[in-house]
């Protein structure tokens, strides 16, 4: 791993070097526990290994994916402390302490999280890459709905907020699918929520 | 990604102290752009202060009926804010209006006024951009320009800055609050806390080494509809091509600030007495001196047609 991001860095550098002080390449390493799907995990890792790549590469739960690996698929979304966010864009070392929740914390085959149930009986996925960010933001985008957290397309900041279509579509902007299942996924968080499609 | 030290502060001016006294250190909250940052090398720190466990997360009155909102408070957070929701509008708009819900939960008020732009040439490690590497050159000049500033450019830079929460703050008169390594505190009003390019554009703010925010404050409420409307190339989750952040009242005089146009929220506090003479008025005034490239020249006439829409928004 060092002679590979050597050898990464002879091409990468710029020509006008020397105008900010370089980094080494020497790994640093630091001691983390993490807590993932309520298992404790005590590690040393590369202060550079991100949420997702400790999780994927270390705890190997490969649910998660790594998908554009800057925040713009949602194909890492995991639950850390209650909230959905991009595990590719936070760092392991971080997560001292935090409770992370991944897709295979939500349920199991033959006891599936009724997301996950809904999205089968909804075809909520075709190749199937962006389903397990699709499905942590989707419950975690129904629980904000739920607990007062207002969106983009709320008409009145004032009011409570209802799992509509136009409030599923806006929240859920963030996780990206190419295969198109949204019109399907907005069906499975319908019903999760208890509304009619 | 160049390996980096990494340290956890207990209080704000050791975080302040940490970063003035460490070659290349910088902080980190929640991270959502130095790590993008970091992983094209654009960003190459040798040191990380972790700030998040300093506190700084709450959002309080001030004695003058304010409110003061802690570095640290998330994007979602405080745009659920009560107080922001009800007399703040403008505010919380600005938030939803930015980003994902996934990087809302993550990104800070601190953070979200220290984002670098998005110019695609400071993205681009293969292309000239005088903001990551100083005197290589501005290869968006003449390049694809149409996302990128109409005005307070210079010849070596015609990046934006790319957020919506500031420019709320700048129609709201904000005031960014610091603290130095040797305990100093200072307060910054948003009108000056990000610096027009000039000749060194790879200096996007006027605070100084080691300098952390610790809060933003807001003087007490403007009456008025709060209106932030965003013009983009999606419906969701993309930077603005042109925005406006407004506070009109009922007699048609009011505030507006706009984004996507300019190293900065862009403001020009004598253009508002024309706000009652309609949309144009204001933007002839406010876009006075743009030098806008063939490319991006019509989001002069966005700017003006979106602040028209704003405009009868308020009158509905």
């Amino acid at each position: 791993m060092v002679g590979a991001s050597a050898a990464a860095t002879l091409v990468a550098v710029p020509s006008a070097a020397g105008a900010r002080p370089a980094a080494t390449d020497a790994p640093v390493l630091a001691k983390v526990a993490l807590t993932v799907n309520g298992e404790r995990h005590e590690l040393e890792l590369d202060t550079r290994t991100t949420l997702l790549d400790a999780v994927r590469e270390h705890i190997h739960l490969t649910g998660a994916k790594k998908g554009c690996d800057h925040g713009q698929c949602g194909a890492c979304t995991m639950i850390v402390d209650g909230r959905r966010i991009n595990s590719c864009l936070t760092l392991a070392v971080m997560h001292q302490d935090d409770a992370v929740m991944t897709i295979e914390g939500l349920g199991k085959p033959g006891d599936l999280h009724p997301m996950q149930a809904a999205f089968i009986k909804h075809d909520g996925y075709q190749c199937g890459f962006c389903t397990p960010g699709q499905i942590c933001s989707g419950i975690a985008v129904l629980a904000e709905i739920k607990s007062g957290i207002p969106s983009h397309v709320s008409a009145d900041l004032n009011a409570t907020y209802e799992a509509t279509q136009n409030e599923i579509r806006e929240r859920m902007s963030g996780n990206i699918c190419r295969c198109g299942a949204y019109s399907n996924i907005v069906e499975a968080m319908t019903e999760v929520a208890g509304r009619q499609a | 990604m160049k390996s980096f030290t990494y340290e956890r502060p207990s209080s704000p001016a050791e975080a302040a102290s940490a970063v003035a006294k460490t070659p290349n250190a910088k902080f980190i909250a929640g991270g959502t752009n130095l790590l993008d940052l970091m992983k094209l090398q654009i960003e190459t720190p040798a040191h990380l202060v972790d700030v998040n466990g300093l506190g700084l997360d709450q959002v309080e009155p001030t004695s003058d009926g304010g409110l003061r909102i802690g570095a640290l408070v998330r994007n979602t957070d405080l745009a659920a804010d009560a107080r922001v929701r009800k007399d703040y509008g403008v505010l919380s708009r600005a938030l939803l209006a930015g980003a994902s819900g996934q990087l809302r939960n993550k990104a800070t008020t601190a953070g979200n006024l220290l984002q670098r732009t998005r110019c695609p040439y400071f993205y681009d490690t293969a292309q000239a951009c005088n903001k990551r590497e100083p005197g290589s050159g501005c290869s968006a000049i003449g390049g694809v320009s149409r996302q990128l500033g109409v005005i307070g450019t210079s010849e070596a830079c015609i990046a934006t800055y790319p957020g919506d929460m500031a420019v709320a703050m700048r129609v709201l008169d904000a005031t960014v609050e610091t603290v130095d390594a040797t305990g100093h505190e200072r307060k910054i009003p948003i009108a000056d806390f990000h610096r027009l390019v000039g000749d060194k554009p790879e200096i996007d703010t006027t605070l100084r080494s080691g300098e952390l925010i610790t809060a933003v404050t807001l003087p007490k409420p403007v009456a008025g509809t709060h209106i932030y409307r965003k013009v983009r190339d999606r419906a969701s989750y993309a930077y603005a091509l042109v925005s406006v952040a407004a506070i009109i009242g009922k007699d048609g005089t009011g505030h507006v600030a706009f984004g996507g146009v300019a190293p900065r929220p862009w403001r020009v506090e004598a253009a508002e007495a024309d706000l009652p003479r309609g949309a144009k008025a204001v933007t002839d005034r406010v876009f006075d001196g743009a030098t806008p490239t063939h490319e991006n020249a019509f989001k002069l006439k966005l700017a003006e047609r979106t602040l028209g829409a704003v405009l009868t928004e308020a009158r509905a």
